[in-house]
This record gives structure tokens, sequence and C-alpha cells, in this order.
């Protein structure tokens, strides 16, 4: 209690007025200063510059900021998200996982054969794509934990051998989601325009509280943060990784079936890195540490709505796609030495 | 060798008031013996101090009484009753508890969350914050561990107040033998006097007792009721604290050290 009060009459990092006094302008103050000591603070000021930025330079065409776009961005935006609230309870244990993408390849394609090869009716069949993610995340806990091979190297391999089933099984061959999918389940987990929108939120809030809330989520920021400390006060740290590993790649599952019915296709270029990578770096542009102990699932919702308007954004400017990458990833790099020198000033007020 | 003989405690008759006694403990490390049946008792409420130099056995010690490892021969009595502790966790729920120097806590986490680590109150499966940084709050008063906030985290301490944390834990946790590793190890003047108060005050309390185990006498000498000074994995020295020194207790540890030498250049 002393702290906070401590902290305001410091009040450096408080982007409004410091005037004190009475009326409407404490309260202000106060609601900044509260937002400002949020470690996700920073992550959002980035955010919103960018959809200023976009909406100014877009202003003439005027796409930016239409429903259209919205759910475009949304569309960009959940796989990254979803996969990213596994990687940073994995990120926050100390671990890391390189194959969800592969994960999310392979689940449309295993909806597909069972349904259409074994004729599993479809909610059972949705079932098995699930717990098949669970039993990979399972094999990665187990390498990593058990065998003692590093995260690094166990999920590069998973991410290779899930790769290498997909495109053996599937002739390299696109396909589409089965039948007996169509209609709800189809619209409901992906062809509805706010679907994947609600999803992430839904996903985002449930593992924002077990992050934060939950015995679970202590328990995995006592692992990250100290592994031999919190086994010596009775943590169980292989089932808390073994568990973030299963959480990460049912997520990276559910990704691939969202995606397939969103896009009415099951596709072999897929995921893949690309689908992990921009994962850890909302997760990393939203403050999770990559050496574990600390990291947020609000910051990484928001690193990756970042990312979204950045991939959207160039899109919509017209930027040839040859250069696209090369300004992304000058983008990426930028909004980040934002975020770090934004950092530094919200550190500065609270020491 | 031909130091001062140790008085043999385990010939003595059983102690009533004994809360730990450790008799004929033996370890062996292939060639190298670290401990020669060692004899060691712990009245109920007592502060022990484990004096030793570096390589003395005290670590080998200290991980026996924890669970960490078994000894090869001898036996511990807990309330007199012979024990087998099986690991750290089953030392613990007998009520031995170790304080490592610096290890325990999780720098990332907040005092009362240290506190609680792997004991949580809960609220309809959740987290009860409130609750735990009241009880936190309230358990840190009572033993006089003055924190401006529980909220932040640990990282942010002194070490003198992480350590003080690490033992408020452990005391709640309903620990009946502390054992206390280093507890003054690479602690500045004001830090120490934080953590000799803090085993006062537990001494006035009288609930748990506690083994100091340390290198550097001076520190420790004021607080504890009686010094077992351990040299080659044996005690060879059990006094009351009142009537030895710091001077006669590194007069022992010298005159070792220069016979040892001696000897030494002798075969040479």
């Amino acid at each position: 209690m002393s702290e906070t009060v401590k902290r305001a009459d410091v009040g450096v990092g408080a982007p409004l007025g410091q005037v004190p006094g009475k009326g409407p302008w404490t309260d202000l103050t106060r609601l900044g200063r509260t937002f400002a000591q949020q470690r996700e603070a920073t992550v959002f000021v980035v955010a919103v510059l960018l959809v200023i930025y976009f909406g100014f330079i877009s202003s003439r065409s005027s796409i930016f900021f239409t429903q259209a776009d919205f759910v475009n961005i949304t569309q960009i935006m959940a796989p990254i998200a979803i996969i990213a609230c596994g990687e940073v309870l994995l990120l926050i244990c100390g671990e890391i996982d390189l194959s969800p993408g592969f994960v999310f390849l392979f689940a449309p394609f295993l909806l597909h054969y069972v349904v259409d090869f074994y004729g599993v009716p479809a909610v059972p069949a949705l079932l098995i794509v699930l717990l098949f993610g669970l039993v990979v995340g399972a094999l990665n806990g187990f390498f990593t934990v058990t065998v003692g091979v590093p995260s690094f190297i166990t999920t590069f391999a998973t991410a290779f051998i899930l790769y290498g089933l997909t495109l053996y099984t599937s002739h390299a061959e696109p396909s589409v989601p089965p039948a007996n999918t169509h209609g709800w389940i189809e619209s409901w987990f992906g062809q509805l325009a706010w679907s994947e929108l609600i999803m992430t939120v839904i996903i985002v809030a449930i593992v924002h509280v077990l992050l934060t809330r939950t015995r679970w989520g202590l328990h995995t920021i006592a692992t990250g943060g100290n592994q031999l400390g919190a086994s010596e006060a009775g943590v169980n740290v292989a089932r808390i990784k073994y568990g973030n590993f299963m959480i990460t790649s049912l997520l990276g599952a559910v990704t691939g079936l969202m995606v397939a019915f969103q896009l009415n296709t099951i596709d072999p270029s897929a995921g893949g890195f690309q689908a992990m990578f921009y994962a850890v770096t909302a997760a990393v542009i939203g403050g999770t540490a990559m050496l574990g102990g600390s990291g947020t699932i609000l910051g990484a919702f928001l690193g990756s709505i970042v990312l979204a308007l950045l991939l959207d954004g160039f899109n919509l400017n017209g930027i040839s796609a040859n250069i696209i990458n090369l300004i992304f990833g000058a983008a990426v790099l930028l909004a980040m030495v934002v975020n770090v020198q934004l950092a530094r000033v919200r550190a500065a007020g609270r020491a | 060798m031909t130091t001062q003989a140790p008085e043999d405690q385990a010939s003595r008759p059983a102690g009533d008031g004994d809360v730990l006694r450790v008799e004929h403990i033996a370890k062996r490390f292939g060639a190298v013996t670290a401990l020669v049946d060692l004899n060691l008792r712990l009245a109920r409420g007592e502060v022990l101090g484990l004096l030793g130099d570096n390589g003395a056995g005290k670590s080998t010690l200290l991980k026996i009484l924890c669970g960490f490892q078994p000894p090869d021969s001898g036996r511990i009595l807990l309330d007199g009753q012979e024990v087998h502790l099986r690991s750290v966790d089953h030392a613990r729920s007998l009520g031995i508890d170790v304080v490592y120097q610096d290890l325990a806590l999780i720098d990332q986490l907040s005092v009362y969350h240290n506190m609680f680590l792997n004991r949580e109150q809960l609220r309809g499966g959740l987290l009860s914050n409130r609750a735990m940084r009241r009880i936190a709050r309230q358990r840190l008063d009572d033993l006089g561990i003055g924190l401006k906030s529980v909220d932040s985290p640990v990282a942010r301490l002194s070490g003198g107040q992480r350590q003080a944390i690490a033992v408020a834990r452990a005391v709640y946790s309903e620990a009946k033998i502390l054992l206390l590793d280093e507890p003054l190890a690479a602690m500045g003047a004001k830090e120490a006097a934080l953590i000799l108060d803090l085993v006062r005050d537990l001494k006035r309390r009288g609930d748990v007792s506690m083994i100091i185990i340390a290198h550097n006498y001076g520190q420790v000498l004021e607080i504890c009721d009686r010094v077992n000074l351990l040299q080659h994995g044996m005690i060879t020295l059990d006094k009351p604290a009142s009537q030895t020194s710091v001077q006669e207790l590194n007069d022992i540890v010298v005159a070792e050290y220069r016979r040892a030498l001696e000897e030494r250049q002798r075969t040479a």
C-alpha cells in the first residue's frame, strides 16, 4: 500500500498532466499512473501509435479503419495470439517450443484423414485432433524433461517430424475440411467474420487467468525464476513443464483447425516456423523474458496486435510483395526499440 | 589425532528435552571420509551453533539432516524415535527444514507469493491474493521483520531481508527444527543484525529449535546456547556458548592446522 503512494509521488511516466489538485484531473492522473505501472503499458502505446500512423497515411484510400479491414486484422492476429499464449507459458518456465506451427499444419490434415478415410463423426474427430495436440506436447515434455534434451532441439525435431508426416501423408496436396464439419462447426470456429476474434479473446482470457490467478501460473513463474528453489519448495517442476508443452501444442492444433475452417482449405504450406516465430516475437514484444521467470499474456496479445497491424498496414499501403519483408523486419525492430525506451521511462518513474 | 575428546553424547541417558539426536553417523565418498562416528544432540528450543572450518564436514552433515542423502551408518532420532529420512520432502514433513543462503526464494515473485509458494491459499480454485497478502503481512510483523511492502518482488530486497523471509516461511510451515546454513555469510552488519534479532525472537517464542551452521564464529556465538566444533568429520568440542570464546575456537582450529602442516612436512 505504502509503496503505491510512494510511486505516485515520483510520478514520472504518467502521460497526463502532473497538476496536483482536485477534480477530474486528479482522477485522470491517477488513472494514468495506474496505467503506466502496468507492464503491458508500453506495448499498448506502440499499438496505438501504429493505428494512428496507418490511419493517417492511408486516410486517402480509407480502407484502414473499415470493418472489412478490422476483420482482416483480427484474422492475421488470431493465430499469432493463440500460439503466443502457449509460448508465453513455456518461455516463462524457461523452455521454448519450435513446433506448434507444425501441429497447426498437421491438425486439419488429421481431421480430414479421420473423417474422410475412417468415417469418424465430426465432433469425435475434432476431439481426436485436439488429443493429438496434447500427445505431441507430452512427447515434447518427455524428451525435454524426462530424457533431458534441450527443448530447442526436442521441438526442432518434432517440427520436422510433423512437417515430414504432413507432406508424406498428403503428398503435399491441399485439401478441404471434411463435409461433416460444414455448418455450425465451420462457422463458429473460423468462417464467421468475428469468430477468430472471439476465439482469441476467450483463449487469451482463460490463459491470462491461468497465469495470474492460479497455482499453475504461480508455479510456472517459480519454475522459470528459480528451478532449484521451486523444487525445494515442493513445486513439481516436471509436471509444470509437461503441462505447458501440452497446452502449447493443443493451442497449435486449435489454430490449425481455425485457419482451415476460415479459408475452407487445408494448405500444406500453412503454419510452419513462421507461425511459431510470429508468436514468439509477439510474446517478446509484449514483455516476456526469453530467459524465463516473467511474462504476460495480455502483453503477448498486444504484441500480436502490433504484428498484425504491421502486416496488414503495409499490405494496404500497396507496398510491393518483394520488399515487404524488409520493411516488416525494420518495423518490428523499431517497435521494439520504442517499447524498450518506454519501459525505461516507466522504470525510472517507479524507482 | 589427539584433539580435545568430545563428550560421548550417545552414551548419555536420553534427555527428554532432546528434539534431535544423531548417533554414530558416518559418511564416506569413495576414498574421502566426510564424517566419522559423529554424535550430536539438539534440545527443544535450543540454538546450537555448528561451527567448523571449510571442509570439516558441515555440508555433509547438513545434507544428511535435511534428507538429501542417507548416512552410511548411524541413527537419527527425532523426539526419541528413530527416523530414516528418505528425501528432503520427507524430512520437511517431519518438521526438519533447511534455509539455504539465498537459494530458496523466487526473485520474480512477490514477498507474499514466496511465503506461500506451494502452500497457497485458494478461493474457488483461484489464488486468494488478498488473504495471502494479509497473512504474510501479519506473520512478518509478528516476527518483527519490518518490510515496507509484501507486494514487491523479492529481487528488490536486500540479502538480509530475503534470508528473513526464507526463515519466516520455514517457521510458518510448521518446522520444528530449523537448519540455517551460513545465515550471515556475505552480509553487512545491519543485515546481520536483522537475522540475529530474528533468531533471538524465535528463541524467545520457543517453538523451534535451531542449528546454525557457520564458519565465522564471532558472528553467531552471541546468539547460540551451545556450540559444537566440527573438525575432520568429528565433533571435537561441545560447550555452552557462555563457556567458550571466539579466541578459544580459533586457537583450536589453528593449532589443528599447524599440527597437520608439521605432519605433512615430516612425511615429505
